[in-house]
């Protein structure tokens, strides 16, 4: 039986979200607040493996209390247990101090049921780094699999995954020893509409929360902003380019106008010519 | 800790497939301007199987020293070795600042070794600056999916570590007459001692031009309404020569898969032309293209955003436009061939 977590992250929907142009600061009531559309991914891979397999899917979160609406989603997806570690001592952690604060939270988890995968999204959506996932796998020392596509066997008896780790221009298949980490691309699966006995079971659900006081042998000064190596010094909104030259004329003059700038590099049409 | 022990700058080196990566080359370009800001050497660090001879390549763009371990065992990328012998070699040196590429290996490998090394690490930098008297690294990057500009530090702990986006920074031109000092640094790690194996690599054939290298992008948006309407996308780039791009509407919607997604949470791409049609210009669509030799945009909303980020722009819509542009194109470039 496995023992899967998904760690994840109630973000603020980027796509939607407004800058505040006095302070320069993004004005969080903007936005509404969703999973991170990676770590759905992530959650559903998790349970598409423990539908296969036989198990448990656990998701961990770190967050301020509204972030339960998360976790519920996770349980509609149909992840079986929801933790979350909320204390304000985690505020202002970078991803040095949130992987440490996570793994604080995945060794507690771990001494009841011990853990066999951990699968994270590739990176959430307002933070775009990427970094906590293999920071977690690091502390626990697991190894970490980033960029993972697609998994292609998990196998406790013998301890050992085999994953397609997405490159550039192909990908690896890797062969990893358990327990280790993924951290997924969103390709991997598509999350499907949940089925109604999930969504009964999430909206009563009230997941086990922790704080910092809750978790052992925690070194206090590597939580939250104290513990976090880089801070934002400044923002700013991106520079708002002049604007190009909107092209006069006819459909059909506008057309020439563009044939004839793009002709112009020649260099680019070489092959063409070479190729016949 | 006593930051002042931490000297250089380093450029971790990507190599695949016996080619040093284009990012690599375009980080020491960028590495060369910080250290001589800060009046340092700048130095490449480079791990691979029968890597050595790469080396003065390395010299000819910048570097004036490389550190190399050259050891069967490093055929492959894999976190855990590759991540031993950058902590031994930071560890010993003691660099200020290490730079990555943004690439699969370059932050796999600097999240793994800044978790180890307990320092600071900056994802996804787009613009780079020291101080020069406190060598501080001034990191910038785009945040909250593109919405704003963050300049991030790391006051506290050496080195300082950023993985920088691809296609960003420049290279400098190569000087063939530069010379550096080649150091051999070596590492036990065992076989035995690993815990991942890579059992192949699948390299997807080039039927298509890749994205990120193409010179000519024809990318298309939401506005093409459904996937048929993106269809004509394909048939322009394919006219051009070109590949195709996409925005994330266009990919959240399956119009297309999201290797073409051009943007913050795609690629970022610099070709010599690039086509954006119907395409609103999201900001974080924009971060991805917006360092284009060419900028033409199509777009039936004269207000859209995109205009404002482009050399040229045509109001109207694109289901009129782009099958005329193919047609003229294939006449055009058809014609070409025949006489050539």
């Amino acid at each position: 039986m496995l023992h899967i977590v998904a760690c994840i992250k109630q973000v603020p929907d980027t796509k939607v979200i407004k800058l505040n142009p006095k302070t320069n600061t993004m004005d969080r009531t903007s936005a509404p607040a969703i999973l991170n559309p990676y770590d759905a991914h992530a959650v559903e891979e998790a349970v598409r493996l423990k539908n296969k397999y036989g198990g448990i899917v656990s998701v961990l979160t770190m967050g301020p209390p509204p972030a339960v609406k998360a976790i519920r989603k996770c349980i509609e997806i149909g992840a079986d247990e929801g933790y979350m570690i909320s204390d304000r001592a985690f505020a202002g952690a970078d991803t040095l101090a949130t992987s440490y604060a996570l793994t604080k939270a995945l060794e507690k988890i771990q001494k009841d049921t011990p853990i066999d995968l951990i699968i994270c999204g590739k990176m959430t959506i307002d933070g775009d780094t990427g970094q906590v996932g293999p920071g977690i796998a690091r502390r626990l020392d697991m190894p970490p699999l980033t960029n993972v596509n697609k998994v292609v066997e998990v196998n406790k008896e013998e301890q050992f995954a085999i994953i397609h780790r997405k490159l550039e221009d192909g990908h690896e298949v890797i062969q990893t020893a358990l327990p280790c980490l993924f951290s997924v691309e969103k390709e991997i699966n598509e999350v499907p509409f949940s089925p109604l006995p999930h969504m009964i079971k999430a909206a009563r659900y009230k997941p086990t929360i922790w704080a910092v006081s809750d978790l052992e042998d925690v070194d206090k000064t590597q939580l939250g902003l104290k513990g976090s190596p880089t801070i934002v010094s400044k923002v700013w909104p991106p520079e708002k380019p002049k604007g190009g030259e909107i092209l006069d004329g006819s459909p059909q003059e506008k057309v020439e106008q563009i044939l004839s700038m793009v002709l112009e590099k020649k260099e680019l049409f070489q092959q063409h010519k070479e190729g016949v | 800790m006593d930051l002042s022990q931490y000297v250089g700058v380093w450029v971790f080196i990507e190599v695949n497939d016996g080619v040093i990566a284009p990012v690599s080359l375009e980080l020491l370009g960028e590495g060369r301007k910080l250290a001589d800001k800060r009046n340092v050497p700048l130095a490449g660090l480079m791990i691979g199987n029968q890597v050595t001879h790469l080396s003065q390549s390395l010299f000819h763009y910048g570097a004036d020293s490389v550190y190399v371990y050259d050891d069967p065992i490093f055929k492959y990328y894999r976190t855990e070795s590759y991540m031993k012998a950058v902590i031994a070699c930071a560890e010993e040196h003691k660099p200020e600042i290490i730079l990555y590429g943004a690439t699969a290996t370059g932050k796999d490998l600097a999240s793994a070794v800044a978790t180890d090394l307990e320092t600071g690490l900056t994802a996804d930098t787009t613009v780079l600056d020291v101080d020069a008297e406190s060598g501080l690294l001034l990191a910038s990057r785009p945040a909250f999916g593109g919405n704003i500009m963050a300049t991030i530090l790391c006051k506290k702990h050496r080195p300082q570590m950023a993985t920088v986006r691809p296609k960003v920074m420049r290279a400098c031109e190569p000087d063939t007459a530069k010379s550096g000092e080649l150091i051999q640094k070596s590492i036990d790690v065992k076989e035995e001692d690993l815990r991942t194996k890579v059992l192949e690599i699948v390299r997807e054939t080039k039927k298509v031009a890749r994205i990120d290298e193409a010179d000519i992008i024809v990318a298309g948006g939401k506005g093409l309404g459904s996937k048929d309407g993106f269809a004509m996308i394909h048939e322009l780039a394919k006219v051009l020569g070109g590949a195709v791009g996409a925005s994330r509407d266009a990919v959240e919607a399956n119009w297309i898969d999201h290797h073409h997604q051009v943007g913050q949470t795609g690629v970022t791409v610099t070709p010599k032309i690039y086509f954006a049609i119907a395409i609103s210009g999201a900001i974080q669509h924009l971060v991805g293209m917006q360092n284009s030799g060419l900028i033409i945009a199509i777009n039936k909303d004269p207000d859209a955003a995109i205009f404002q980020s482009c050399h040229y722009g045509i109001v109207g819509d694109a289901f009129e436009i782009v099958p005329m542009l193919i047609e003229a194109f294939d006449k055009a470039l058809h014609k070409e061939v025949q006489y050539g």
